[in-house]
């Protein structure tokens, strides 16, 4: 469960940002988030990952207060818009490096599952330069689902996807969830994504996040 | 109507790169190949010469060692006094050499510097070329180094610390391996910048053939007992050997 109390945050500048911002996402739930260009939603994200910090409130995952828990600690799997795939490392090296890090000795185990459940088996020895936008997205996939979380946060994971490669992505998206038994939070500017994926649909205007439709 | 104002700045580039060539051609043209390896080949010539390479090479190495922690603070942090904190940090590019090198003398006359000199010479011996050269040498790379981290998204890095990494591993195994080619780069410059370093090595560390002669040293000296074609001969060695590192930096993608 995904869990915000009053959370406030803003920027340095002043420019904008996120007021008193309340929410709570069930277990094992899909959740979107929709908001205009510049409204803050990847903030948000970065905020529930820990690479932000709040001026207030609380986050909770699974009943656990991890306001000030450090990235690492928080059990948070995150694909960044730009996937932001370590651009001199291997897809191999990619998916073993939450495992290396965590200092778990079943890595190589998580990579071969994680490969042949998401398709990228024959990527293993490619660099992120010698993949297609597709192929780059399942490798962020399965390197932020090694490091096991129970909460995936993915922000726009299809905005550079063509149309084809998009529903299957979504698909892919929506069986990752049920199968890892994972609490999504998917940031979208797109109504048709929200619609096939969201199982909740939430709409982030003027620093409030409100159900969609309100 | 823009024509004539894009040919005047070519040929603008054009004079001064051909007054350059000329430079290098008339200092090549002065000497004969036989009379270089003749001078390349004498004793103290060679003793210089092995003597700026091994510490060129450990000054750009220390160099490097200072400039990745301090381009990488520098690249990610925001901080109070950072606009200071960078204009400090050009110092050594701005200062007059001599200046540096007194800067140095007169430090290792104090009791800090005392101290030190009890526990590594510096003053007048090979370790204080190597300071002298890294002093300078340092804030070439520290420049360069911030500006490969500037250039690199740090988006991997935020990721890496999400999968479990702490911030030494992102910036060990996410962020330096992305920098190699800037690593690399900054090594070549503080090298080719050691090398042709000279005020401070000539204040601080002598002059003293076979003892702290580096290459810029034997110019000097071959030129102060009126040798000019020795002098000639180890100054094309310098251009050579320069000209092999603007090749080396270029092929790493950064620009000196």
């Amino acid at each position: 469960m995904i869990s915000l109390e009053a959370i406030t945050w803003k920027a340095p500048s002043g420019a904008f940002g996120l007021q008193q911002i309340s929410l709570c996402i069930p277990d094992n739930t899909y959740a979107v988030l929709m908001g205009s260009t510049g409204c803050g939603k990847t903030t948000l994200l970065e905020i529930l990952c820990g690479l932000r910090t709040p001026q207030s409130g609380r986050i909770l995952l699974d009943d656990r207060d991890v306001t000030h828990l450090q990235p690492r600690e928080r059990g948070i799997g995150y694909v960044p818009q730009d996937l932001a795939l370590f651009p001199a490392k291997l897809v191999r090296d990619q998916i073993l490096f939450a495992p290396l890090m965590r200092g778990w000795k079943d890595g190589e185990e998580i990579l071969n599952d994680l490969a042949n459940e998401l398709g990228i088996s024959h990527l293993l020895d490619r660099l992120p330069d010698a993949l297609s936008g597709g192929e780059k997205q399942r490798v962020a996939l399965a390197r932020a689902l090694a490091a096991r979380p129970r909460v995936l946060l993915l922000d726009e994971p299809l905005s550079a996807l063509d149309e084809g490669t998009r529903n299957t992505a979504m698909e892919l998206l929506r069986t990752l969830q049920v199968r890892h038994s994972l609490t999504v939070l998917h940031v979208t500017h797109s109504p048709a994504e929200a619609a096939v994926l969201g199982q909740m649909q939430l709409r982030l205007i003027d620093g409030k996040v409100l159900p969609l439709g309100q | 109507m823009r024509r004539p104002f894009w040919i005047s700045l070519a040929l603008i580039t054009a004079a001064y790169l051909l007054f350059w060539f000329a430079l290098i051609a008339a200092t090549a043209g002065y000497s004969t190949p036989q009379a270089w390896m003749q001078t390349l080949m004498k004793p103290e010539i060679r003793y210089a010469t092995l003597l700026s390479l091994v510490t060129c090479s450990i000054a750009a190495a220390a160099a490097l060692l200072v400039a990745v922690p301090i381009g990488y603070l520098m690249a990610r942090r925001e901080f109070r006094g950072k606009a200071l904190l960078d204009a400090a940090l050009d110092i050594p590019i701005v200062l007059p050499p001599m200046v540096v090198g007194i800067c140095l003398l007169i430090f290792f006359q104090t009791s800090l510097g005392q101290a030190i000199e009890r526990i590594v010479p510096f003053t007048y011996t090979i370790a204080g070329v190597v300071l002298a050269q890294f002093v300078v040498a340092a804030a070439f790379a520290i420049r360069t180094m911030r500006g490969t981290f500037d250039h690199l998204s740090p988006r991997p890095e935020q990721v890496a610390l999400t999968l479990g990494a702490t911030e030494f591993q992102s910036l060990w195994h996410v962020a330096l391996p992305a920098a190699r080619r800037g690593m690399l780069a900054a090594f070549c410059i503080s090298w080719a910048r050691s090398l042709g370093e000279f005020g401070p090595i000539l204040v601080f560390a002598g002059a003293t053939r076979m003892k702290t002669e580096v290459l810029p040293t034997t110019v000097w000296l071959e030129l102060s007992v009126g040798n000019l074609d020795s002098a000639v001969a180890v100054s094309l060695t310098m251009i050579g050997v320069a000209v092999l590192v603007l090749l080396a930096v270029r092929a790493t993608g950064e620009r000196v």
